[in-house]
């Protein structure tokens, strides 16, 4: 595989460059660095391994275990909406399950999958601080509380 | 005329940004308050007028022009309302009474009052009157606040650091995200009083990346905070101290105090072995003291009325309150803070109404993922740390999670061990291929191999005995309770499990 550490190779390299400086003053700089760049970025793009593991002094292969470890870290970009249901207890008690099923079961898509047209990801996620709300959702950011399948498949349409 | 709508996440996750632009459209002024803790009822709005605040439940916007017109009735008085009149609110007695960006309306009720009173006792004071107000850490392990303070305060370094624990990431808890939503300032209150005790400058936020509208309230603290010297030089004293806001990417481990600390540092957040303690090689291998949220939030108010008031509420060797937290299938659900000491059954029943689907009661959890199942014949134990582990089970951060007779405990014991197997930090194996195992056994027992009960119980021995953290080691409790309270449930008789 071609290094993708080589300077300008990508047209991310130059915001993937900023953000990267713009931290390096902060103690321990690696999970704002990463969030940063997702933030920018969608997901991290391998072109910025390179530059972020020089940057902080560490190699690709602890770069790479830091990203892994963390769920909310994606390799590649997600659907145009991104669905996040509650799988933990809470809401298991008031139908959480019955929910993420006839979510995944209309989309066509297991945990994590997205849609061939790239329109939704679904991803579980393990208490939004909903508890006594639930079952609990965030549609493209935005909390649902009490959420029905028609509360969280509604405006995914585009 | 004050117009309040919460501008809590549960609360906005009801409707609550809907009903505020309703208000806004028929011309008022709306204050974005913090959550009252009655979940069941938001958005609660509330108007005052005449000095008198009147609760609406569960508001919609097409109840608007009605509230404005005095044609939809009120609740009477949020203190009025009985869930609300029962408790006894000490570290939430702000939250969703004040704005919770208003720095003014902040000392108005009380806040800075605290930070005062302990400038002027001075680290070794502060230190004395923490260890005597009885508070112990409320994020699980029920540690005794004061004590740890102190061997930060002891240890020579050339730096300190405070770090709050925000990482909340117990199902059936939400009080962390209400206090930071409602009332940041007695959080960033508590953090300072705490870097005055120990001699750190420097503190961290660690919010876990589910809580967006904490970390927007926080961040906006935090500023308001520094622009006001709360931050910074500390009230024109002598102390410095500055707090900086970080993000967790979505790992539960990470709310294990050494699993965090790595995180902040930028590494995978793997659990460390302890000795050495975070106290004295935390952050950057320099003493630290980690807190919760809560603990670090009951700190002003212990300053304010003196650690002798606070010890006064209590049970046993639980000084205080506890501001928990009744979530699942219930019919009034919602954050009720009050003095240990009340049995489980009387917060399920009395307080919180029962089942919303009104069903009768299976079992609650308690203490979030790694809490136990207490079944209705346990529910005469007190809410209380020595208490709750008399009986197999832990209060943890005082998630309360009811289930109606519909649940599959079964079901409930496999997530259990699920949830242990995806959430592992990978460290130790009895915890990384334990839960894995887990779930196959569990498996095996419901395609109706009642011989692998056995396997299952030794399974957890393991768990319990070989793990480095409670991750991997208290996964036993969900698991077990549920076994031995509802054995028929996976195949066998109620003797066999006992
Ligand atoms: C798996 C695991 C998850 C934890 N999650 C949290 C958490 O989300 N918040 C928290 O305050 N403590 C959590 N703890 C407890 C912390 O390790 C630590 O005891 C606590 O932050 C200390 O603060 P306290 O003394 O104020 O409770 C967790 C512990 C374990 C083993
Ligand atoms: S018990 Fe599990 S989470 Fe805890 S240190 Fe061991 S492997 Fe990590
Ligand atoms: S358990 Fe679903 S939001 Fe907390």
């Amino acid at each position: 595989m071609p290094s993708t550490a080589a300077p300008h190779g990508t047209p991310e390299d130059p915001v993937i460059a900023r953000i990267i400086a713009d931290h390096l003053g902060v103690e321990g700089p690696l999970l704002p660095i990463l969030h940063a760049v997702q933030a920018a970025l969608g997901h991290i793009p391998a072109a910025a391994h390179g530059p972020i593991a020089e940057a902080l002094n560490i190699t690709r292969a602890e770069l790479h275990g830091v990203i892994s470890f963390y769920h909310d870290f994606r390799d590649r970009p997600a659907g145009r909406h991104v669905v996040r249901i509650c799988r933990s207890e809470a809401c298991q008690a008031v139908g959480g399950v019955a929910l993420s099923q006839a979510v995944l079961d209309k989309l066509g898509l297991d945990w994590h999958g997205t849609t061939p047209d790239g329109r939704v990801t679904v991803e579980p996620v393990y208490c939004l601080g909903l508890c006594a709300c639930g079952p609990a959702a965030m549609v493209d950011g935005a909390l649902k509380g009490r959420a029905t399948p028609e509360d969280v498949l509604a405006g995914l349409e585009a | 005329m004050k117009v309040y709508v919460p501008r809590d996440a549960a609360a906005r996750a009801l409707g609550s940004d809907a009903v505020a632009a309703a208000f806004v459209a028929a011309g008022h002024r709306v204050i974005r308050n913090g959550s009252r803790g009655m979940v069941w009822l938001e958005p609660l709005v509330e108007i005052e007028e005449d000095g008198l605040r009147r609760a609406y439940g569960a508001v919609t916007p097409a109840d608007v022009p009605g509230i404005l017109s005095g044609a939809v009735e009120s609740l009477g008085p949020v203190e009025d309302i009985p869930f609300f009149a029962r408790q006894t609110r000490l570290t939430f007695a702000r939250c969703g009474l004040i704005d919770p960006l208003d720095l003014s309306d902040y000392e108005a009720h009380g806040g800075l009052a605290g930070l005062r009173r302990a400038l002027a006792l001075g680290p070794e004071g502060i230190v004395a009157e923490v260890k005597a107000s009885g508070l112990r850490g409320r994020g699980g392990a029920g540690f005794p606040t004061g004590v740890k303070w102190d061997t930060v305060a002891r240890a020579q370094a050339d730096r300190k650091y405070i770090v709050c624990n925000a990482d909340e990431g117990d199902s059936g808890t939400f009080a962390d995200r209400m206090i930071m939503e409602g009332d940041p300032f007695s959080v960033i209150e508590g953090m300072v009083i705490a870097g005055i005790a120990v001699g750190a400058t420097k503190g961290f936020v660690y919010i876990r990346s589910e809580y967006p509208d904490a970390i927007d309230v926080m961040t906006h603290a935090v500023e308001i905070s520094r622009k006001n010297k709360l931050l910074g030089r500390i009230l024109q004293s002598s102390h410095e101290f500055d707090i900086e806001l970080r993000v967790g990417a979505g790992a539960y481990v990470c709310g294990e105090e050494t699993s965090l600390l790595n995180s902040l540092e930028g590494k995978r957040g793997v659990v460390r072995a302890k000795p050495p303690l975070p106290a004295l090689e935390g952050f950057m291998g320099r003493p630290t003291v980690v807190n919760n949220v809560l603990s670090l939030a009951t700190v002003p108010v212990i300053f304010e009325r003196g650690a002798a008031h606070y010890a006064g509420f209590g049970l046993g060797r639980s000084r205080g309150t506890m501001p928990v937290q009744i979530a699942g299938n219930v019919a009034r659900g919602g954050l009720f803070e009050t003095a240990f000491g009340m049995p489980l059954g009387d917060l399920v029943h009395d307080i919180a109404g029962g089942t919303a689907s009104g069903r009768p009661v299976k079992a609650v959890q308690v203490g979030g993922p790694l809490g136990a199942y207490f079944a209705p014949a346990k529910f005469d134990t007190p809410f209380g740390y020595e208490e709750f582990d008399g009986q197999g089970g832990l209060i943890g951060h005082a998630g309360v999670v009811v289930f109606d007779d519909s649940a599959d405990m079964r079901a409930m014991a496999r997530f259990a061990m699920e949830f242990c197997a995806i959430e592992s930090c990978g460290k130790c194996t009895p915890c990384r291929i334990g839960a894995v195992r887990g779930v196959e056994t569990i498996d095996r027992i419901a395609a109706g191999d009642a011989g692998a009960v056995p396997l299952l119980v030794d399974l957890c021995e393991t768990m319990k005995h070989g793990s480095l953290c409670a991750l991997g080691g208290f996964t036993p409790y969900p698991v077990m309770s549920a076994l031995e309270q509802f054995p028929e449930e996976f195949g066998g008789l109620r003797e066999a499990a006992a």
